[in-house]
C-alpha cells in the first residue's frame, strides 16, 4: 500500500495555517463572523481616523501665536457627539453580540452524529492520537489524523504534562488540553485535503514545533488508511531489518511503541505506522530517510530541548535500523 | 505661636512678601546630600525617580523586543536559543507590564496630583516614600535573576503545571512569585495613598465634580488595584507554597490548575485598566488646553473612566474562553467585553468633540494626544474582535492578540505617557522640551509603531500563533515579519528620540515660566518647576478651570490664587471634606525621614530570604522591618507644652 | 462656596480620630485585606465545587475548639471597643484594661488555634484540602499576630501617656483592624465549618 501521495495530488489551503476561508461547518459560521466584524471593525477605524484627521486639518489655528494669544472658548454642540457616537456604537454593539450569540450555538455541536471519536492528548511536544473503538476497532498513532471527508468527528482533549492548545485553523477554533480534565471539540472538513495545525497555547521549549497535521479524504481511502493503521506491524522481511529491529527494541523500545514488536514504551509516540506520515517530529521534518536518521542522531539540534535524547547508532547498526523503520507502513 | 493649641482657626495671607516663600521653603526643604536624598518624602522628588526608572525599564523593555524581533525576522533563525528567547519574551511582558506601565503613571501621579489639587503633599508622604523604595527593590530583585540566566520563562502569565516545580525546577519562578508580592506591596500603598489624597486633602472649594480628570482616572486605578492586586499575589504565594512546600493548590492530581487563570485574570484585567486609565486622563486635562476650550463631557467622561473600571472586575474569563467552558459562561463573558466598549467611546467621542468645537494648536504634545485617540481605536476594535467568544477560539493565542495588546498598551499608554511628558516637562524641570525634535520624535514613533503593530494583525489571521522561538519557511509569514521587525527598529529610534531631546533640552532647553501652555489648571499657577512647599498659600477654586475662569465667565464664584490660608506653623496643609472639600481640618505633615527606605530595605531582606531559602536572613528582615514601623509610628508630643493625659479613669 | 479668607469655626490641629486621614488609610487597608481573603475563599469554594463531597478527608469538621475560639474573638473585639471608648473619654484604667482584655483574648485564640491546628489528621502537603484548610487558618492568623502586637504597642504607648481624649488615632486605628480581623473570621469559620452543611 502507498505509503504517501505525493503532495502536489492533495489539496492542501494556500495559506497553511490562515482562516480567513475555511472548510468545515465548526470553522465556517466563525469565518463570517471574523468578515463581518473585520469589516465594521475597519470602518471605525476609518471613520474615526477621519473625523480626527480632518478636525486637526479644518479647526487647526495657523501661525504660532503664543497660546496665551489664542481665545479660550467653550463652543456649542459639544455634548451632541457624545450622545450620537454612544448611540450609534450601541446599536452596532448589540447587533454584534446577537451575531456572537447565534454563532456560538451553531459551533457547539454538530448536525449529526460523529462519525468518529478520537482521544488527542497533548505532551510536551508530540500530539497523541487514539481512535476510539471497540477493542481490535482502537488504535494510537502521533501527530498525524486522518478523518472521512463531511463527517463530524468528535475529539476528546486531554494533556499529559501541562496545558497545550488544539488548533486546526482551517476547520475548528482551539480547545485547550488542560491535565486532569477531558474537554470536548469537534471538527469537520468538507473537503478532501491536508489541513495544518498547530499547538497554540505557551508549554515549554519547543512550544514552536509542535504542529500536527488533519488529513480528510473519501470514505473509502478513509477505511483503507484505517485499517492499515489497525493492523500491528508486520514481521520483517529480510535479515537486515530483523536485526534492526532487535536495534529498534534495545535502543528505542523505552520509550516508543511498534504494535507486533516488543518495543512497548510509552514515552513518546507510537511508530507503528512511523512511515505513513508525512512529517517528523511533529511536524518539524519531512518524513524523508535523512531527516529520520538525523532526528534520532540528533534530535536536540533540531528540537532544542525535545525529550528525546541524541542515540549515536553505529553506521552497520544504523543500516539495520534505518532499514526495518522503512518497513513501517 | 509658642503655645500649643489643638485647634485653630487657620491664617490666610496674601501673595507678595518674598520672607513667605523662604520661611516655607525652610519648612518644606528637603535635607542635603543622600541622607537629605534618602529621607526626602516630597512627592514632586518621589515623582521624578518614579518617571526617572520607569523610563529605564521602558528601555530595558525596548531592547528585549529588539532582541525578540531580531530573532523572529526571518524563518528558522537562530540568533537565540529557544530557552534564552523564552526569557526574553517573558522579561519583556513582565518589565512593560509591570515595571514601566503602572509606575509610570504613578510617578506623574504622584508628581501632579497635590499641584492639581491644591495641596501641599500626598495624604501619607512617607507611604509615598516607601512605594518607591519597594518598586526599584522589586524590579532589581526580579532582575537579579534574568542577568544570570535564572529569569522567569513561562511568559508573564505564568500558566501553571507549566510553572510548577515538576516542569520549571530551577529558581526562575520562585524569582518571579516573590518578586511580583514585593511589587504589589508597593502598589497597594501608592493606591491606598491616592484614594486618601483625593478624599481628604484637595484645596477648598474642589468639590468632587471640579477635579481634574487625571485625578478621577488615578483615583479610580488605585481603587481597583486595592481590590484586584490581592489577586495576583495570592495567585503567586500560593504557587510558591506549591513550589517548595509541596502543597496541593494547582497541581493536576489533587488541585486545579484553572484555578491558577481565574486568580491571575481576576487581577489581570482590572490591571490593564489601571494602567491606561489615567494616561487617559492626562489625554483629557492636556488636549483641551490644546483646543483652547475645557474638555466636552466632562461628567461623562468620569462616569466612564469609574463604569470601565468596575465593568473591567466581570470580564476577567474573556482570557479563558478557550478552556473548556459552559456556553453560557462564554456568552455571559462576552457579552460583557462587548458592552466594556461603549464607556470607551464616550471618551472617543468626547476627545474628538472638544477637537471639533475647539481650535486646535498643534504642538508636539498635542500630536501625541491626537494620535492616540487613533490608536486606541484601532486597540478597542480588536479588542471587541477577541470578546466574540467563537471568534476569540481563532484569534486568541496569535500574534492578532499580540498585535491588540501593544495597540491599547503603547496607544493607551506610552502615547498619552509622551505627550504628558511634553506637556508636562516644563512643569517639572522648569524648561521646555524641543518643539521641532518633538515632530521627528513623534512622527517616528507614529511611524515606526503602526509599521510593526498594524500587520501582526494579519499576521494573526494567518495564524501564526504567539510565543513562538521561531517559524517555518512557507507559512506566509515570513515577509510579514521582517516588516515587523523594520518597524520595530524604526519604532525603537523614535522612543530614543524621545530621551535625546529630554537630555538636551534639560541642558539646553528654553525657560519655560509658569504657565507656557496658557493652561486652565492649579498646577499652572505655581513656578516651573515648583517650589518644595507648592502653594505658599493655598488657593480655592470655585470651576474646573481656575486660570480660565475670567475668560469662560461661567462660573458664579472666583477662585482665588493670590490670597488663601498660610498653614505655616511647621509641615501643614488644609484637609477638606471628601465631597464639597471645605476644610475641615489641619493635616500635620511628616518630616523626613529614613524609615521608609528602611523598611524597604527590610522588605527586601525578608524576600530574599525567601527566594534563597536562607530563612534566618528573612527574619532579619522582619527584624528591620519592625524596626522601621516602630520609628515611623512611635506618637510624638508635637509641642513641648502639649497637655499630658488626664491622670483620671 | 469657598473663601479665600477662612471665616469658619477652629480646626482640629492633627489627627483625629474618624477625620483623621490614619482613619481613612486603615480603611484602604481593610479594602486591600479583605479582598485578599475574598480571594482566598473563592479558591476554596472553587475547589470545593470542581471536586465535591468527596474532596475533604474531614467533610463536616467538629467546632468543639473553633466555636468556643469565635466567641473568645468576638468577645476581644469588644474589649478592644470598651477600652477606645475608654481613651475618648480620658479614662487611662479603663483604656489599658480594655486593651490588655483584647491582647489576652487574643493570645488565647491563638493557642487554642494551634491545638486546633495539631488535633487535624491532614497537613497542608498531604490534600488540597489541607493546603486551603491551613493556608486560610494561617492567613487568619498572620493577621491576629499583626494585630496583637499593634494593639501591645498602643497599649505601651498608652501606659506611657502618649495620647490624650482629642489625639489617641493609634487606639481607634488598631481597634478599627482587630475588628476587621474578627470578621475576617466570622467569613473563614463560615466557609470551614458551616458551609460545608450547606454543600454537602
Amino acid at each position: 500500500m502507498a505509503a504517501q501521495i505525493p503532495a502536489a495530488a492533495v489539496f492542501t489551503p494556500a495559506s497553511p495555517m490562515g482562516f480567513w476561508q475555511t472548510y468545515g461547518p465548526r470553522a465556517d459560521p466563525v469565518t463570517a463572523l471574523n468578515w463581518g466584524f473585520s469589516a465594521l471593525s475597519i470602518a471605525v477605524v476609518v471613520i474615526v481616523t477621519a473625523l480626527v484627521v480632518a478636525g486637526v486639518a479644518t479647526r487647526a489655528h495657523r501661525g504660532a501665536a503664543p497660546m496665551a494669544d489664542l481665545p479660550v472658548v467653550r463652543g456649542p454642540g459639544g455634548m451632541r457627539w457624545i450622545y450620537i457616537g454612544t448611540a450609534l456604537t450601541l446599536v452596532a454593539l448589540v447587533g454584534s453580540l446577537a451575531w456572537t450569540v447565534a454563532v456560538l450555538a451553531a459551533v457547539n455541536s454538530p448536525a449529526s452524529k460523529p462519525a468518529l471519536t478520537l482521544e488527542v492528548t497533548g505532551h510536551q511536544w508530540w500530539w497523541e492520537v487514539t481512535y476510539e473503538g471497540d477493542p481490535g476497532e482502537s488504535f494510537t498513532t502521533a501527530n498525524e489524523i486522518h478523518i472521512p471527508v463531511g463527517q463530524p468527528v468528535l475529539v476528546k482533549l486531554k494533556g499529559a504534562d501541562v496545558i497545550h492548545s488544539f488548533w486546526v485553523p482551517a476547520l475548528t477554533g482551539k480547545t485547550d488540553t488542560i491535565p486532569g480534565r477531558t474537554n470536548v471539540a469537534w471538527l469537520q472538513a468538507d473537503r478532501p485535503g491536508v489541513y495544518r495545525g498547530q499547538c497554540v497555547e505557551y508549554c515549554g521549549v519547543q512550544h514552536a514545533h509542535m504542529a500536527l497535521f488533519v488529513r480528510a479524504d473519501p470514505p473509502a481511502e478513509f477505511r483503507a488508511w484505517r485499517d492499515g493503521q489497525l493492523r500491528p506491524a508486520p514481521a520483517p522481511a529480510t535479515a537486515q531489518a530483523g536485526a534492526g529491529e532487535q536495534v529498534f527494541v534495545s535502543r528505542c523500545g523505552a520509550c516508543h511503541t511498534v504494535r507486533g514488536s516488543d518495543a512497548g514504551g510509552a514515552a513518546g509516540p507510537d511508530l507503528t505506522h512511523l512511515m505513513t506520515r508525512t512529517t517528523l517530529a511533529a511536524g518539524t521534518l519531512p518524513n524523508t530517510v535523512g531527516a529520520l536518521l538525523g532526528w534520532i542522531e540528533d534530535p536536540q539540534s533540531v528540537k532544542p530541548g525535545a525529550r528525546m535524547p541524541p542515540t549515536y547508532v553505529p553506521p552497520p547498526q544504523l543500516a539495520e535500523l534505518s532499514a526495518y523503520l522503512e518497513t513501517l507502513k | 505661636m509658642s503655645a500649643w493649641e489643638d485647634a485653630r482657626v487657620p491664617e490666610s495671607a496674601r501673595l507678595g512678601s518674598p520672607s513667605l516663600g523662604e520661611r516655607l521653603e525652610a519648612i518644606w526643604g528637603d535635607g542635603p546630600g543622600l541622607r537629605g536624598w534618602i529621607a526626602s518624602v516630597d512627592h514632586k522628588e518621589i515623582g521624578k525617580r518614579y518617571i526617572v526608572t520607569a523610563f529605564a525599564f521602558l528601555v530595558l523593555g525596548g531592547l528585549e523586543a529588539v532582541a525578540i524581533r531580531a530573532q523572529l525576522a526571518g524563518p528558522d533563525l537562530r540568533l537565540l536559543s529557544p530557552e534564552a528567547y523564552d526569557q526574553l519574551f517573558t522579561m519583556h511582558g513582565v518589565t512593560m507590564i509591570f515595571l514601566y506601565a503602572g509606575p509610570i503613571l504613578s510617578g506623574f501621579a504622584n508628581f501632579l496630583w497635590p499641584l492639581l489639587l491644591g495641596s501641599r503633599d500626598m495624604a501619607f508622604p512617607r507611604l509615598n516614600a516607601l512605594s518607591y523604595w519597594v518598586y526599584i527593590a522589586a524590579g532589581l530583585f526580579m532582575y537579579a535573576g534574568f542577568v544570570v540566566g535564572r529569569g522567569p520563562d513561562d511568559g508573564w502569565f505564568n500558566y501553571v503545571p507549566y510553572a510548577s516545580r515538576e516542569f520549571d525546577p530551577g529558581i526562575n519562578i520562585d524569582i518571579y512569585a516573590l518578586g511580583l508580592i514585593l511589587l504589589g506591596i508597593s502598589t497597594t500603598v501608592g493606591s491606598a495613598n491616592f484614594v486618601v489624597t483625593f478624599l481628604r486633602t484637595r484645596c477648598p472649594g474642589m468639590s468632587i465634580n471640579r477635579v481634574p480628570i487625571l485625578t478621577w482616572g488615578t483615583l479610580t486605578a488605585s481603587v481597583g488595584n486595592l481590590l484586584a492586586v490581592p489577586s495576583v499575589s495570592l495567585a503567586f504565594f500560593l504557587l510558591w507554597m506549591d513550589r517548595q512546600f509541596g502543597t496541593h493548590f494547582y497541581d493536576t492530581a489533587q488541585g486545579q490548575p484553572l484555578l491558577w487563570q481565574h486568580l491571575f485574570w481576576m487581577f489581570g484585567h482590572p490591571w490593564v485598566y489601571a494602567i491606561v486609565l489615567p494616561a487617559m486622563g492626562m489625554v483629557s486635562d492636556g488636549l483641551p488646553t490644546f483646543c483652547r476650550r475645557p474638555l466636552v463631557g466632562y461628567t461623562p467622561v468620569a462616569l466612564a473612566t469609574v463604569t470601565t473600571m468596575a465593568l473591567g472586575f466581570g470580564v476577567w474569563v474573556h482570557h479563558m474562553f478557550a478552556t473548556g467552558l459552559p456556553s453560557l459562561a462564554l456568552s455571559f463573558f462576552s457579552g460583557a467585553s462587548i458592552v466594556i466598549v461603549i464607556p470607551s467611546a464616550v471618551a472617543v467621542f468626547a476627545w474628538t468633540a472638544t477637537i471639533w468645537t475647539g481650535r486646535p494648536v498643534i504642538t508636539t504634545a498635542f500630536l501625541f494626544f491626537a494620535g492616540m485617540i487613533v490608536l486606541f481605536v484601532i486597540g478597542g476594535v480588536s479588542g471587541f474582535m477577541t470578546a466574540a467568544a467563537p471568534l476569540d477560539w481563532q484569534l486568541t493565542d496569535t500574534y492578532f492578540v499580540v498585535a491588540h495588546l501593544h495597540y491599547v498598551l503603547i496607544g493607551i499608554n506610552v502615547f498619552p505617557v509622551a505627550g504628558g511628558l511634553y506637556y508636562w516637562f516644563p512643569k517639572i524641570t522648569g524648561r521646555m522640551l524641543d518643539e521641532r525634535l518633538g515632530r521627528w520624535n513623534f512622527w517616528t514613533m507614529f511611524a515606526g509603531f503602526n509599521i510593526a503593530f498594524l500587520p501582526m494583525h494579519l499576521l494573526g489571521v494567518l495564524g501564526m500563533p504567539r510565543r513562538v522561538y521561531t517559524y517555518p519557511a512557507g507559512m506566509g509569514w515570513s515577509a510579514t515579519n521582517l516588516a515587523i521587525s523594520l518597524g520595530a527598529v524604526l519604532f525603537a529610534i523614535g522612543v530614543l528620540l524621545l530621551f535625546v531631546n529630554v537630555w538636551l533640552s534639560l541642558r539646553r532647553g528654553a525657560p519655560a515660566g509658569d504657565n507656557p501652555w496658557d493652561a486652565p489648571t492649579l498646577e499652572w499657577a505655581t513656578s516651573s518647576p515648583p517650589p518644595a512647599y507648592n502653594f505658599a498659600v493655598i488657593p480655592s477654586v470655585a470651576s474646573r478651570h481656575p486660570l480660565w475662569e475670567e475668560r469662560l465667565g461661567e462660573s458664579e464664584g472666583r477662585s482665588r490664587l493670590d490670597e488663601g490660608l498660610l498653614l505655616d506653623r511647621g509641615r501643614e496643609t488644609i484637609g477638606t471634606t471628601p465631597l464639597d472639600a471645605e476644610p475641615d481640618l489641619i493635616l500635620e505633615m511628616p518630616a523626613d525621614t529614613a524609615a521608609p527606605f528602611i523598611l524597604a530595605v527590610g522588605l527586601a531582606i525578608l524576600f530574599t530570604g525567601a527566594a534563597g531559602h536562607w530563612w534566618w536572613a528573612s527574619g532579619g528582615g522582619v527584624a528591620v522591618i519592625a524596626i522601621a514601623l516602630l520609628m515611623w509610628f512611635w506618637p510624638r508630643r508635637v509641642h513641648a507644652d502639649e497637655p499630658a493625659e488626664p491622670a483620671h479613669g | 462656596m469657598a473663601e479665600a479668607t477662612y471665616r469658619g469655626e477652629a480646626l482640629p490641629v492633627g489627627a483625629r480620630g474618624r477625620n483623621s486621614v490614619g482613619w481613612w488609610g486603615v480603611l484602604c487597608l481593610i479594602a486591600t485585606e479583605a479582598s485578599l481573603f475574598a480571594y482566598l475563599l473563592f479558591s476554596y469554594y472553587f475547589m470545593a465545587v470542581q471536586r465535591g463531597a468527596a474532596w475533604s478527608p474531614d467533610p463536616h469538621p467538629t467546632m468543639k475548639l473553633a466555636g468556643p475560639n469565635t466567641i473568645i474573638l468576638l468577645l476581644s473585639s469588644g474589649a478592644a471597643w470598651w477600652g477606645e471608648q475608654g481613651a475618648k473619654q480620658g479614662r487611662r484604667g479603663r483604656q489599658l484594661l480594655g486593651l490588655g482584655l483584647a491582647i489576652g483574648l487574643g493570645l488565647v485564640f491563638l493557642i487554642v488555634q494551634g491545638f486546633e491546628w495539631k488535633a487535624k489528621k491532614y497537613s497542608v502537603s498531604s490534600s488540597s484540602y489541607g493546603s486551603l484548610y491551613f493556608t486560610i487558618t494561617g492567613f487568619h492568623m498572620a493577621h491576629v499576630v499583626v494585630g496583637l502586637l499593634m494593639l501591645m504597642a498602643v497599649w505601651i504607648w498608652s501606659a506611657m501617656g502618649l495620647f490624650n481624649p482629642r489625639r489617641h488615632a493609634p487606639v481607634s486605628l488598631s481597634a478599627l483592624y482587630w475588628h476587621f480581623v474578627d470578621v475576617v473570621w466570622l467569613t473563614v469559620f463560615f466557609s470551614f465549618y458551616l458551609s460545608p452543611y450547606l454543600m454537602w
